[in-house]
């Protein structure tokens, strides 16, 4: 039985923390100068909402091993806090996206709790049923102005001082935002906790027999994962200026993970790559109506069937780096 | 609070059709997982597709219901086993999630080009003239089209189950499930079985999209949300045993009638509450053998 990673097999060069970060520091730069090169600023933003998003997803699914059908929940739960927060309870934007990420938190806690009692294949439907069960709530809840989602959110200034309805300011802060949580992700991936994570992927009954507590571990995984998913929500609210029923349908929860598996399962920039490349599609391919969809559906079974290390997963086999 | 019998008895057979729906999926499911190792995702789409075939059969053959219960299962059938035979057999050995993950897109694939050629809404699928009408019962009122597809899809899951647990072939089949390299050493053909399977799974579900198209209208995503449901009727009965998915599957559908009538806000989420209670209660299934 090979894992659902076989990007794990590719071997890691002693030399691949330092050339991290240069790859790190390049991505970065380029994100830097991007919106300065002609690039829509709202393009790159909604990519990176989803870099960030797809990343956190990344997380479980890469290192961990467990795949998440329901990652939508964490997406669409912090947008509508936040949107929430700042229209109705007039929040500046920090403390909305506080907000947001904190309930995503609190959802990752109790959704673990439930989610990690069964493995494989069960915690695939298991993530799908709850955020289903979240969509219908969300759909009858008033707050959430059902069908009509959360509309006009104000984008205020951050800390007082940034005003983030100026196009170029919103970008470094989406910027920033992005940047930190991939960090996180990064640093956790590579820490000792990541290498207990990876593995439980590779072989949890061995994990278990180390001694290590594993069902620990993958809670705490989900947590921040979830939250990290959460963060990419709250701070899409702020480009997008709304809160959806979009967001949390399992339909975005089938994005996330054609974005990962094209990009590249357990791979470091994958993710991101796998954002720029879908949320493209979906712009250039608007007009089409439903066959985006089929669309979608066809990378899907590409990648499935002839293409399971995603692009930087080839990109770092046949160059013999780890990316 | 006084109750309405009428009223109860209407809910109540309301979910036993859904629990019929939920039976015959998640039996074919859980036929599927048992040989191929596969979540078949792309169930609610085939589901979807035996309603199509019927509406076809019907207004470009013109054949009638009758053709359909028996034409729709054998070519969605069909369809599945090119599928099994031309893409899901080339998963044989890689993780399950994989497998999920390839149903996902066949299951995108499908409904997106439904949906191109007949939008969102719904084709209507008149009752067969035979079961039109209904019978007054004194406490309730019957219609005949409901009772038949309870007690038509009650006979289907118990003939499945009768064909799996009791027959020669089925025999084969779980033996296959244990050890399917054992079975081949004794000249079982096993991946012939294995893409017999899934036809069988999918007729299953095709099947259940006949049933529903006079009562659901016919649209391309009537099997997406219905297959989410099913796949938490799946976790809480677990896929170990077939008579376990029947029970559990009509026991969800009732618990939903019942809810629509006491607490309707609730329908929608109780079959996924009562999965959370489940795996908090008692993680393995009611059923118990899952993994």
């Amino acid at each position: 039985m090979t894992s659902i990673t076989e990007n794990a097999d590719i071997r890691q060069p002693a030399r691949s923390g330092s050339e991290h970060s240069i790859a790190i520091a390049a991505m970065a730069v380029i994100l830097i100068v991007l919106p300065w090169t002609g690039v829509y600023p709202y393009f790159i933003m909604q990519a990176l909402c989803f870099a960030l998003f797809a990343c956190a997803f990344n997380l479980l699914i890469g290192y961990g091993g467990l795949l998440s059908f329901g990652h939508a929940m964490f997406l669409g739960t912090a947008g509508y806090i936040t949107a929430h927060a700042i229209k109705e309870w007039g929040f500046p934007p920090e403390l909305g996206i506080l907000a947001g990420t904190l309930a995503a938190a609190a959802l990752g806690v109790l959704a673990g709790l439930v989610a990690i009692r069964r493995q494989g294949i069960y915690f695939a439907m298991i993530t799908l049923a709850l955020s289903q069960l979240l969509y219908f709530v969300y759909l009858q809840a008033k707050f959430t102005h059902g069908e009509d989602g959360i509309q006009s959110v104000p984008q205020g200034k951050l800390f007082g001082l940034f005003n983030l309805s100026q196009p170029l300011t919103l970008y470094y802060v989406v910027l920033a935002f992005f940047l930190f949580g991939f960090l996180i992700i990064y640093r956790a991936i590579n820490s000792p906790f990541g290498e207990v994570l990876k593995s439980i992927r590779e072989n949890e009954p061995r994990a278990i027999s180390l001694g290590y507590r594993t069902d620990q571990y993958k809670l705490l995984a989900f947590i921040l994962s979830g939250t990290l998913a959460g963060l990419a929500g709250a701070v899409k609210v702020l480009v997008a200026q709304n809160a959806s029923l979009t967001d949390v349908h399992w339909t975005m929860s089938g994005e996330v993970v054609l974005i990962v598996l094209l990009g590249g399962l357990g791979t470091i920039f994958g993710p991101v790559v796998g954002a720029f490349i879908i949320i493209a599609m979906q712009q250039y391919l608007a007009g089409f109506g439903q066959w985006v969809l089929v669309i979608q559906g066809v990378i899907f079974v590409v990648c499935v069937l002839a293409f399971r290390r995603g692009i930087v997963g080839e990109i770092a086999y046949y160059t013999g780096r780890s990316l | 609070m006084g109750i309405n019998t009428q009223a109860l008895m209407a809910q109540l057979l309301v979910g036993l059709i859904n629990g019929s729906f939920y039976a015959l999926l998640s039996l074919g499911l859980a036929v599927i997982f048992g040989m191929l190792n596969i979540i078949n995702f792309a169930h609610g789409a085939l589901y979807m597709m035996g309603a199509f075939v019927a509406y076809f059969l019907l207004s470009i053959f013109g054949l009638n219901y009758w053709f359909a219960l028996v034409l729709a299962p054998i070519i969605v059938g069909a369809f599945g086993m090119i599928l099994e035979r031309t893409m899901l057999q080339r998963l044989a050995g890689l993780d399950h999630l994989y497998g999920l993950l390839l149903t996902f897109g066949l299951a995108l694939i499908i409904q997106g080009v439904f949906q191109n050629f007949f939008g969102s809404s719904g084709l209507p699928y008149a009752i067969p003239t035979a079961l039109q009408g209904g019978t007054n019962l004194g406490f309730m009122f019957l219609p005949t089209y409901r009772a038949w597809v309870v007690v038509f899809s009650l006979t289907v899951c118990l003939l499945t189950w009768f064909l799996i647990e009791k027959t020669r072939l089925g025999a084969y089949l779980r033996a296959a499930t244990e050890n399917p390299t054992l079975v081949r050493a004794f000249g079982v053909n096993v991946p012939r079985m294995i893409t017999l399977t899934y036809g069988l799974g999918v007729g299953l579900a095709a099947l259940a999209g006949v049933l529903s198209a006079p009562i659901n209208q016919v649209r391309p995503l009537m099997g997406a949300d219905l297959i989410i449901v099913v796949f938490a009727v799946v976790v809480i009965g677990g896929m170990g045993s077939i008579m376990g998915s029947i029970v559990t599957g009509f026991m969800l559908g009732v618990l939903e009638g019942l809810t629509k009538y006491f607490y309707p806000e609730a329908s929608n989420t109780v079959v996924f509450v009562f999965m959370v209670l489940v795996l908090l209660l008692k993680p393995s299934g009611l059923t118990g053998r899952a993994a």
